[in-house]
């Protein structure tokens, strides 16, 4: 057990995939609340095709995803709110359109090893380069979330009241879309594109299983999204399974006790 | 009296069809206004004109007596998305104090002193731990009237508080809101499909009809064919003349 820290690379993982697990299970509340869940799935795989391009021009990857899905996020928060085009059939428009010109572009440039390591993610993935830039992204996403707390959870909560009262819940609902692009792009390089939506998606659902209040599934979802990445990479590193699929079934195996738990709480205060 | 609210030929609706016509009337500090028409008569655009979500065609608003736009106690309908939030009772209430916090980003001892207080007012200081997804309908509305009194002391605008709610509970919402009506001063302005509850409560009545609107006080409104025309339908849609003509058959 935690031998996994003796390697640079892995310890590398290790920092950026706990800073992002963090950052993306206190988005996750608000999002999920906020029937935003798929705005995280479609952020991801314009992310896969930014890091197609990227790699094709042979600049760093971050600098090129992280501006690409920030307009990404302005653009689908823009047409979810819209009700000319519906913002599930939107977001799903624009994610298969990256995916599928991220795809043609990888294959011209790199292999069948370059397209598995976008899509299922690597802990290889994570330069140094990568690694200051992911915690600044977190500590910027941490700070802003600790900042902006009661005011995301009032404009979560209840939009047009929060509105009438004068907070301005456009702006909050700008800055929730960025933090989760900034969490996406930083946290799919290990995840990958297609696997990151579940550290946004999962603790939160988790702990609604159980907890009440907001502040509770809040602070829940940031503890037990912390554990099942270190379990996650755990098992990856043991049982050699690739790290963001282990990571993802030991978020479904704690929704899972969760939920059951839940239930057996729920039965025990009704006798 | 002071005046509150003064609307001076206000024009307001959706893009090319305005759905309010050079409406005027005030709101007087200590009144109890019930907005009352039919579905479609500009209820809700009004509503959301006073709380400033929805922009002046024509006309203007004039708030006086102190008292801002932003300080509006508002009580919206409940969203779907309400029904499963995991959200404790206090953290409800106290969001109402948010709108004064301007870009202060955490709650103040003055805060939830505040937030205690009205809590204690509605009736609801046992349930402050409580989720509020696992309150009855009524509890439900007295957590959100009191998030509305944390954002003002002056004017409360309610939207329909007591549709869904059972006779009960209605009436005792209704008294609730007297209550604080007549004791705490507090000026109500509710938008309501219950006439009855509206004639027995209200002040004033602002009847709203396409392209024609009544203003006055609930005694002028007795008299006005618009409350003809309304209590007779009302009469003819109760369920009690239904099940007696039924046994007549």
């Amino acid at each position: 057990m935690f031998d996994i820290f003796t390697s640079d690379f892995l310890l590398r993982a290790l920092i950026v995939g706990l800073l992002v697990s963090l950052c993306a299970s206190l988005l996750g509340v608000s999002l999920v609340l906020k029937r935003y869940s798929m705005i995280g799935d479609g952020l991801s795989h314009v992310g896969f095709g930014a890091l197609a391009v990227a790699s094709a021009m042979n600049v760093a990857p971050l600098y090129v995803a992280i501006p690409v899905v920030t307009v990404a996020a302005f653009i689908l928060l823009k047409i979810s709110s819209s009700s000319k085009i519906k913002g599930d059939a939107a977001i799903a428009l624009l994610s298969v359109s990256a995916l599928a010109i991220g795809a043609i572009i990888i294959s011209q440039t790199g292999g069948n090893t370059d397209m598995n390591s976008y899509m299922f993610g690597s802990i290889l993935a994570v330069t140094s380069e990568d690694l200051v830039l992911s915690v600044t992204c977190s500590v910027v996403v941490l700070a802003l979330f600790v900042l902006f707390y009661n005011k995301i959870f009032a404009v979560t909560f209840d939009e047009s009241f929060s509105k009438s009262t004068g907070v301005k819940a456009g702006r909050y609902n700008t800055v929730l879309a960025l933090l989760t692009a900034l969490t996406v792009v930083v946290g799919m390089r290990i995840m990958g594109a297609l696997l990151i939506s579940g550290l946004i998606i999962f603790p939160a659902l988790t702990s609604m299983r159980i907890f009440k209040s907001f502040k509770g599934v809040t602070i829940c979802s940031a503890v037990i999204s912390c554990i099942n990445f270190i379990v996650g990479m755990e098992i990856s590193y043991h049982l050699d399974f690739p790290a963001g699929a282990s990571v993802v079934v030991a978020n479904l195996i704690m929704l899972a006790s969760f939920s059951v738990a839940g239930l057996c709480v729920s039965k025990l205060s009704k006798l | 009296m002071a005046v509150l609210i003064e609307c001076k030929n206000v024009c307001a609706g959706y893009e090319g069809t305005p759905v309010l016509n050079n409406l005027s009337f005030e709101v007087d500090e200590g009144d109890y206004l019930c907005i009352v028409g039919e579905n479609g008569s500009g209820k809700s655009t009004l509503m959301k004109t006073l709380l400033g979500l929805k922009a002046l065609q024509k006309g203007e608003i004039i708030f006086s007596g102190g008292l801002l736009q932003t300080q509006i106690g508002y009580l919206p309908q409940q969203s779907e998305a309400q029904k499963d939030f995991p959200a404790s009772v206090t953290e409800v209430v106290i969001s109402g104090c948010l709108g004064k916090k301007g870009f202060l980003p955490f709650y103040t001892k003055a805060d939830r002193e505040l937030c205690r207080r009205n809590m204690e007012l509605l009736g609801i200081a046992t349930l402050a731990r409580r989720s509020y997804r696992e309150l009855s309908g009524g509890q439900q509305q007295r957590v959100l009237l009191a998030r509305a009194l944390c954002a003002t002391g002056k004017l409360l605008l309610l939207d329909e508080p007591v549709s869904g709610l059972d006779p009960v509970v209605t009436a005792e919402m209704y008294e609730i809101i007297a209550r604080l009506n007549r004791e705490n001063k507090v000026t109500v302005i509710m938008i309501s499909h219950d006439l009855q509850g509206a004639l027995k409560y209200g002040s004033k009545i602002l009847h709203l009809e396409s392209g024609a609107y009544f203003f006055g006080s609930t005694e002028e409104y007795r008299c006005t064919d618009i409350f003809h025309t309304m209590s007779t339908c009302d009469c003819r849609c109760d369920c009690k003349t239904h099940g007696g003509s039924k046994e007549m058959d």
